[in-house]
Parts: C-alpha cells; structure tokens; sequence
C-alpha cells in the first residue's frame, strides 16, 4: 500500500521542490559551519598568536576567547535558523505533499 | 616554547587529555577522602527522586515502542535536554575544567571541536534518523537491506562502543566517588550498577530519558552556578579574569592563545573527526532520536541539544579560568600546602575546589553528587541502548527473525541490561588498577569508523548493498580497533611495549576513509539479484526519509 503512495508522492513536481529547496538550504548551512570551523582550526594550527590578539588596547584578555563563543553561538544560531524554515515552509510543503498523496 | 617541549605538551595532552575529556575522568589511583557528608545527601535524594521516577515510568510502560522508544511522547524540548544530558559526562565537568585550567584556550578548542558535530547532525541527519528510524540505528541501516546479515554487524558496533564506553564510565565512577564521597572503590561500582540496572530494567526509555533530563538540569544549574558566583570575584569582567588569570598562572600570556593543541597536526584532524562523526555514530545518541513523534520535534531536539551544549562548554572554560585565580592560589587547595606542588586530589578537581572555594562545603557537595548522577544517567543511556542492540537486532530480527512477540522482545531486553549490568560491574572492578582513557578513544573511534559511514551511506547512498554494507563496517571496526590497540595508549601504557607499532592515537582519519571505502568496494562489485532490488528499494525509502510518510508514529495512548 505505501508503495504505491511513495510512488505518488515521488511523481509529485512539489516533491521534489521540497527535496531540493530543502538540501540546498542544509548543505549550505553545513558548508558555512565547516568552512569557518576549518578556517578556525587553520589559524589555530599555521598562525596561533593571531588569536593572541588582546581584545583591548593593552589589554590581556585575547580575542580568541570572544571568537571561541562567537563560534558557539554563530552556530546555534544557524540550527534556529534551519528548524525556523524546515518546520514551518518546508514541513508545510511536506504535509500537502502527503495529503495529496493519499486522497 | 622550543620543540621538544612542545611535543612534551602535545604528547601529555593526548595521552590524559583526550581520554579525560571525553568520558569518566581517568583520575588515577584516587585518594580515599573523608566521608562527604552533603554530598552523600545529596546524592541520596537524586536517588530517591530518580527510583519514584523509574516507579511511575514503568507503570506506563506497556508495549516495546513504550519501553525502546517512550512511545515516540518525549516532546522535543524534554529529548533536547536528554540528548544533552547523554552526552556531557562527568568528564566534560571536571576534565575540560581542569584543560583550561592547566591550558587555557586550548581547552575552549577542545570543546569547539567538540561542539561542531551538533549542527552537523541536525542538517544533515537528524530528520531522516527519526523518519527512518523506529527503535536502534539498525533499523535505519537495515531498511531495504538483508536484515539479519546488516543487524548483526550493526549490533556487534554497537555493542562494542557500549562495552568500552561502559568500562570507561565504571572505572571513573568509582575513582571518582572514592575521591568525592570517601567511599570504597568496588562500592561505588556496585551501587551504579545496580541503580543503571534498576532505572532500564523497569523504567526502560521513559525513566532513561528522565534521568538524563534531571541530570542535564543539576549539571547545567550547578555549573553555573558556580561560574556565575567565581565569574562575579572578577566583576564579571573579561579583562580582569584574564588578567589574573595570567598574573597567577605559570603558562602566563600562553593562556590566552592556541598552544599545543594542534602541534600535530594529523592527531588534531583525526581528534575533530572521532569526535564529531562519532558522536553522530553513538548508539545511545541515536536511540534518542526515535523518542519524539515526528521529525519536527527532532530538530527542536538538537536545536536544544546544540544550546546546552554549547552553553555549557562557555560555562566550563570560565570556570576554568577563574579556578586559576580562585584556586591555584589557595595553598589550602594543594598537597602540603605547597602551590608549586600537586593539586589535592589530582589533575581533574579544579572544577570541585573551585566549587568549595565559591561556595564551601554545600556547594562541594552538590557539585559532587552533581558528578556522580552525571555517570549514572550516562550509564543507564548506554545500557539501554545495549540492551536494544541485543534484543531488538540480535534476538527478534537476527534469531527470531522478526517472529517474536512484544512481550518476549521486552523480556529479553530486560534480561540483557541486567546482563550489561554484571559485566560492567565485574570489568569495572577488574580494570580498577588499570589506565582505561583509551577505551573512550576506542568506543568514539569505533563509533565514528564502524557505525557512522555506513549509516550515512545508507541514508544517503542509493547504490550501498547488504555486503557493501558488512564490509564497510567490518573494515571500519577492525581498523579502528586495530589501530588503537597498536598506538601507544595500548601497546606501550597497557602492555607494557616499549615503541608503539602505529605512531597516532586517533583512528578516526584513516579508519573513516578505510569503512567508506570497502563499504563502496562491496556494494559496486555486487551485481546479484538481491542486490538489485536493494537498490530498486532505495527509492521508497528515500520517499520516507524525505516526507516522513509510513515513520513509527507516536504510540496511541
């Protein structure tokens, strides 16, 4: 029986507008998080004292310590921003999509 | 700092560091302390709080989804907690703690690194787990695969990153607890083992996933609370801790920028990979994910996850910085007295003087009875997802093959945790005297070379078949093993060599590539029937795994 609706559903033009709409979005999101967290480990292995950096002018404290956090809630941040889109716009594509599939 | 002390650090950094970050803290042949008294109040109350949990869960704990899965009824903000709660051990507390105090930045890299996995997760895996998924990964794995060839070598990976994360967790517990609770070793083995025992016997998933929560609740309150009363000694200034933090450290201005971390630079890689591919690889983290009802509440979940997580590595590294100041100059907290000396208790306290320091001894006491319901929840995670991998995989898909009934299914889960539950308490005492921050390294390794690869290629790969399939995981299993057991954590610290056979520590960086790649080689050069239909298969499910038509629903009551 449920092969037939995935069958239905495959042949559905929405489907696959979900499906692409909804991987460009996460791979995009995944190469932003990879890149700044290889850019990241790159100056941390080829130049660490940049990180040494004081934050102020005369200052101890680095901006390796604020980058850090940034990094932390840069990327939560973007985990909001993919369930702000995937459980609205694409979970209301993704729901239409069901429903016509087994009218 | 020249070379040679450089790879000094680095080598030191590897060898305690990494087992210590990741799970029980390898404290060492730990002193006994003087009873604890607050602590072991504290602790008491967790207990009873926890059993009346276990009490009310298995009363609603009817059928196998109930019992594997809670019924798909964990909301995504309580499984959030849960996820989080399963993955910061105690070692995340006190090891990461005490890396920035002995390191500084580098121990805020490390929880960078191991971080980084969580978003990962959530766009990449975290909605086709839950539409694919019912009870273990191997469901996922297995879906358009043969069923019993794919669940037994997806069991045996399972259950190996169990028993070693198990191990690890049972020997830090009672080092831990001898340390904290002035109990005796075997004691404190004993009695978490039985309480893992009793909470996944009876409680199965709804009790496990309201201890974790409990759990992540204290340890996210405790730290910081802590911090915040250690932070406010600075004025809450940045600059201020940092300043003192370098007047009164000996690394100085070191503190404040990468310093040995990544002087290898291949050690480095392989670290960020076992950590972040092997957290998406970790059976009991999985298993998590088929406790909320749709793939919506999933997301929420890592959504949550990724904000603990996160938060809590900040809280940790300030703590550390501030036990520079707040601690290391307090000779009350050093063997003798002397501040160039040892810290009492070892390597790992910083964290618990810090806490005593800010808030005498009821703050010490709840931060330790925080430490050692961490361990448990932990432990009662991997046994139930031990107990799954033998019950739902081994015997109802694998022996049974799918004939048997709920009933029988629960009752050899049940049977198998107690089972679990022996062999953890006997190997943890037996390991007592032995140096187990490798078996962390391996269960990750194992988790991140055996289980990831082929469940992404799975999820991901049309063209993966059942031997792709075994040969992926087999290769990656043995490789990982292998590997570890001829680095120097095995070869040279448990054998007692005298060079190590394979010069790096962390499989992960070869032992990934070498799973992907047979996983590839065996399902390419397949070319039989069955083989074909698997991949006509992947069509269906990739419909599934898309819209989340057909999923495990939430179960009925």
């Amino acid at each position: 029986m449920s092969s037939e609706v995935y069958e239905r559903i495959r042949r559905n033009p929405k489907f696959d507008e979900l499906v692409s709409k909804r991987s460009r979005f996460a791979w995009t999101l995944t190469a932003v998080v990879l890149g700044i967290y290889f850019i990241f480990i790159m100056v941390v292995a080829f130049n660490p004292m940049l990180l040494a950096t004081p934050i102020w002018e005369g200052g101890k404290a680095s901006i390796a310590w604020p980058i850090g956090a940034g990094m932390i809630l840069l990327f939560w941040l973007m985990t909001g921003l993919y369930i702000r889109r995937a459980n609205g716009e694409f979970d209301d594509i993704n729901s239409e999509i069901i429903k016509g599939a087994i009218e | 700092m020249n070379r040679g002390m450089l790879k000094f650090a680095a080598a030191a950094l590897a060898v305690s560091w990494m087992g210590l970050a990741m799970a029980a803290p390898d404290v060492g042949q730990a002193q006994k302390q003087a009873l604890n008294v607050h602590a072991i109040v504290m602790f008491f109350i967790f207990v009873m709080m926890t059993l009346g949990i276990t009490y009310w869960a298995a009363k609603r704990t009817k059928s196998a989804s109930d019992y594997y899965a809670a019924g798909g009824g964990i909301t995504g903000t309580q499984n959030g907690l849960a996820i989080a709660g399963d993955y910061m051990s105690a070692a995340t507390l006190l090891g990461l703690t005490s890396m920035t105090y002995f390191q500084g930045f580098d121990g805020y890299i490390y929880c960078i690194c191991f971080y980084v996995g969580w978003p990962f997760i959530m766009f990449i895996m975290a909605e086709r787990l839950r539409n694919l998924g019912k009870f273990t990964f191997a469901d996922i794995t297995s879906y358009r695969l043969d069923q019993r060839r794919v669940r037994t070598v997806a069991a045996i990976g399972s259950l190996t990153v169990v028993v070693f994360y198990l191990i690890a967790q049972m020997v830090g517990a009672g080092q831990l607890i001898k340390l904290l609770f002035g109990m005796e070793y075997w004691m404190a083995v004993v009695i978490v083992g039985v309480l893992m025992v009793i909470y996944v016997t009876f409680g199965g998933m709804i009790a496990t996933t309201w201890v974790q929560i409990i759990k992540a609740c204290l340890l996210l309150g405790g730290g910081t609370l802590v911090m915040l009363l250690a932070f406010s000694q600075f004025g809450f200034s940045l600059e201020t801790l940092a300043t003192k933090a370098v007047e009164n450290s000996k690394k100085g201005m070191a503190l404040m920028a990468p310093g040995a971390f990544l002087s290898d630079p291949v050690t480095a890689v392989s670290l960020s990979l076992g950590l972040m591919f092997g957290t998406a690889g970790l059976p009991h983290i999985l298993m998590r994910f088929f406790t909320v009802p749709n793939a919506k509440e999933a997301r929420k979940s890592v959504f949550i996850a990724t904000l603990c997580v996160g938060f809590f590595f900040t809280v940790v590294a300030i703590m550390g910085l501030s036990a520079i100041t707040i601690v290391g100059t307090n000779p009350q907290y050093f063997e003798g007295g002397d501040l160039a000396g040892k810290l009492l208790g070892g390597g790992n306290m910083p964290a618990m003087h810090l806490a005593h320091a800010v808030g005498g001894n009821l703050m010490l006491g709840f931060l330790s009875a925080v430490a050692f319901a961490t361990i448990l929840a932990v432990v009662a995670g991997l046994a139930l997802a031990g107990a799954s991998a033998i019950s739902h995989d081994l015997y109802a898909n694998v022996i049974r093959q799918g004939q048997a009934t709920e009933a029988e299914e629960v009752r050899v889960s049940k049977m198998s945790s107690l089972g679990l539950g022996v062999i953890a308490v006997l190997l943890g005492i037996a390991f007592e005297k032995q140096n187990v921050a490798f078996m962390v390294g391996l269960a990750f390794g194992v988790a991140a070379s055996c289980n990831f690869p082929v469940l992404i290629l799975s999820m991901y790969w049309k063209g993966l078949t059942t031997r792709g399939a075994i040969w992926g995981s087999i290769a990656g299993l043995v490789s990982a093993v292998l590997i570890v057991v001829l680095s120097k954590a095995v070869w040279v610290t448990v054998l007692g060599n005298k060079d190590p056979i394979f010069p790096y520590e962390q499989p992960a960086i070869f032992s990934m590539p070498i799973a992907f790649f047979f996983a590839w080689l065996g399902s390419v050069t397949e070319k039989s029937a069955r083989a074909a239909k698997e991949i006509e298969a992947f069509e269906d499910q990739y419909v599934r795994a898309q819209t989340g038509f057909g999923a495990a629903g939430a179960a009925a009551h």
